[in-house]
Order: C-alpha cells, then sequence, then structure tokens
C-alpha cells in the first residue's frame, strides 16, 4: 500500500526537528536496532519455550499453567519495548519503512501473532506451530526491510 | 600477510563470489542469522537470569538447563554456519572492522565463562540449584559475566553492518 497521503505524510516526518536529529546523531539507529534484536530475542525465545512445551517435546514434567506464566509475560513485556524503538526507527527513516511493503507485511504479521499467543494457553500442536512460523515470519520481514 | 592472503582467497571461493554477487542470497542468509541469534541470545538469557537467581526459580537450574540448552546449541550450529558464509563473501573488509573484532573477543570471553562455569561451581549445581532456592554468587556472577557479552556480541554485530564500507583498510 502507498498512497500520496502516505508519502506527504513520510516527507512531513522527515523534516519534523526530532527526525532530522535522529539522522543527525549517527549512534542512534543502531543502539535502538540493538535493543529492538534484544527484545525479540526475549520473544523468540519465550515463544521456543512455550511452543516445545505444547509439542510435548520439553517440560512435559511441569503443568502448561507454569510454563506460560513463566514466558508469556515476557512477551508482553518485550512488546512496548519493540513498539518504542521501532516508533524511533520510523521517525528517523519514515520513508524506508512505512512506505515499504516488507515493513506493512511485518505489521500484518505482528498483528496475527498477537491474536495467536494470545490463544497460546489452549493445549493445541497447531496453535503452537502457528506462533513460532508467525514470529519467524516477523523476524525474516525485519531484516528484509533494509533490502526493499 | 599471510593472513590477508588467505582472506582474499576465502573472498574467490565459489561460494563467496555467489553470495556476493546474488541479490537476495545475502539477505536470506542474513536473516537466518538474526533468527538464529535471537534463539540463541533468548535461550541462554533464560538460564542466565535463572543463575543469576531473577527468574524461573520455581524450577530445579539443571531441570531448566536440560530444557534450554539443546535448542541453544541448535541455534548456536545456525548462527555459526550461516556467519561463515555472510563473513565469506566479505571476508578482508570484516576481518578489518573492529567492531567485528569486538563481537568476537565478546564471543571468545563468553566461551571461557561458560567453560570455567561449569568447570567449577556448574558442577554442584544438582544441590544449589533446587528449586526456589537462593544461587551461589560465583553462579549469579557467570550468568550476569554471560548476560553482558551477549548483549555485547548483539551490540558489535549490529554496529559492523553500519561501519563495514567505511572501515579504513590495514595494508
Amino acid at each position: 500500500m502507498r498512497t500520496q497521503a502516505l508519502d506527504r505524510f513520510c516527507s512531513w516526518l522527515e523534516q519534523t526537528p526530532l527526525s532530522q536529529a535522529i539522522q543527525a546523531a549517527g549512534w542512534v539507529v543502531p543502539t535502538v536496532q540493538t535493543i529492538h534484536i534484544l527484545a525479540i530475542a526475549a520473544v523468540m525465545s519465550s515463544v521456543l519455550m512455550l511452543d516445545l512445551r505444547l509439542l510435548g517435546m520439553v517440560g512435559r514434567d511441569q503443568p502448561l499453567e507454569r510454563v506460560t506464566s513463566r514466558f508469556r509475560p515476557v512477551i508482553w513485556w518485550a512488546l512496548p519495548i519493540l513498539l518504542a524503538t521501532g516508533v524511533v526507527m520510523i521517525i528517523g527513516e519514515p520513508a524506508r519503512s512505512l512506505a515499504n511493503p516488507v515493513f506493512q507485511l511485518k505489521m500484518l504479521l505482528l498483528l496475527a501473532a498477537i491474536a495467536v499467543t494470545a490463544g497460546l494457553h489452549k493445549d493445541s500442536r497447531i496453535i503452537a506451530i502457528l506462533s513460532l512460523s508467525l514470529w519467524v515470519g516477523i523476524v525474516f520481514a525485519g531484516r528484509w526491510i533494509a533490502y526493499y | 600477510m599471510e593472513i590477508d592472503a588467505l582472506l582474499r582467497a576465502l573472498e574467490a571461493t565459489s561460494v563467496a563470489t555467489v553470495i556476493r554477487e546474488n541479490e537476495s542470497l545475502f539477505p536470506w542468509i542474513e536473516s537466518l542469522h538474526v533468527l538464529a541469534i535471537t534463539m540463541v541470545i533468548g535461550s541462554i538469557a533464560i538460564v542466565d537470569l535463572r543463575l543469576i537467581g531473577l527468574a524461573s526459580l520455581e524450577r530445579a537450574a539443571a531441570r531448566l538447563t536440560s530444557d534450554v540448552l539443546p535448542c541453544t546449541w541448535a541455534a548456536f550450529a545456525g548462527a555459526v554456519i550461516t556467519g561463515s558464509l555472510l563473513f565469506s563473501s566479505n571476508a578482508f573488509n570484516y576481518a578489518h572492522n573492529s567492531y567485528f573484532q569486538a563481537k568476537f573477543v565478546c564471543l571468545c570471553l563468553a566461551g571461557i565463562n561458560m567453560a570455567v562455569f561449569h568447570l567449577g561451581v556448574g558442577r554442584a549445581i544438582a544441590r544449589w540449584g533446587a528449586a526456589a532456592q537462593t544461587t551461589p554468587l560465583p553462579a549469579r556472577i557467570a550468568g550476569a559475566a554471560s548476560l553482558l557479552l551477549w548483549i555485547g556480541v548483539v551490540a558489535f554485530g549490529r554496529w559492523t553492518g553500519f561501519t563495514l564500507h567505511a572501515t579504513p583498510l590495514v595494508s
């Protein structure tokens, strides 16, 4: 999706003092990207632990509720960090992200992943495989933003 | 210098050439590398936080470790393979990039830290690592050091991507 209104918004955002400051300070983007990757690492490992438990491959000796209450809050805590660091990257380079089809795909995958992760307490193999696939897709889309 | 000749020879291999010249091969391998790294660091962090005494205290440390470490090692193997492929495509510049070098210093220190833990306090993990038990100081130090070193690996790795072409060449 690429509309004239979106393009206008991107060029306006690019000219704001905040965006200019982020562009001028070379350390900002790599720093927030590092925090973004660390937060993604927290999400991915938590999803992996939850899904492997749902698939019966890891920690079958403990009840599902205990695994869920240990790892799902990590995902919910990581999301605001991902959002905040993501917003900094968007403000720094609006057109590279907002108008990028891969970024838009990533956001759709994210909405689906959040919905599926919220349903992870159900003892379902399909939900386990679906959630892991969605989060892996998000990581891939995230890296591909740089190449589109 | 002999190492530089070796790096150039690595760049000239057919695998490295294909990765360098194909438009989408590098991003695909890079995506797999990022995926593997998130799994490595996230799973190590689960163990580290248990060792520090901040999370997963309801599970015995030895149990948690055997839950998590197979994933860590599998992901680490993936990160090494994809990382080697990415490195080969531009070996000379990577090897001469100071952020890339710092990443490897962190990686080696993380390995040494792990070895020291396993040969030292980690040998008695069954005794001090029971559920809900306070962890001993050496285990907490090992966990904290590991966490910091892996954060260093990610940070220096990300910085490598931003500085690769700006590095002055050392001849």
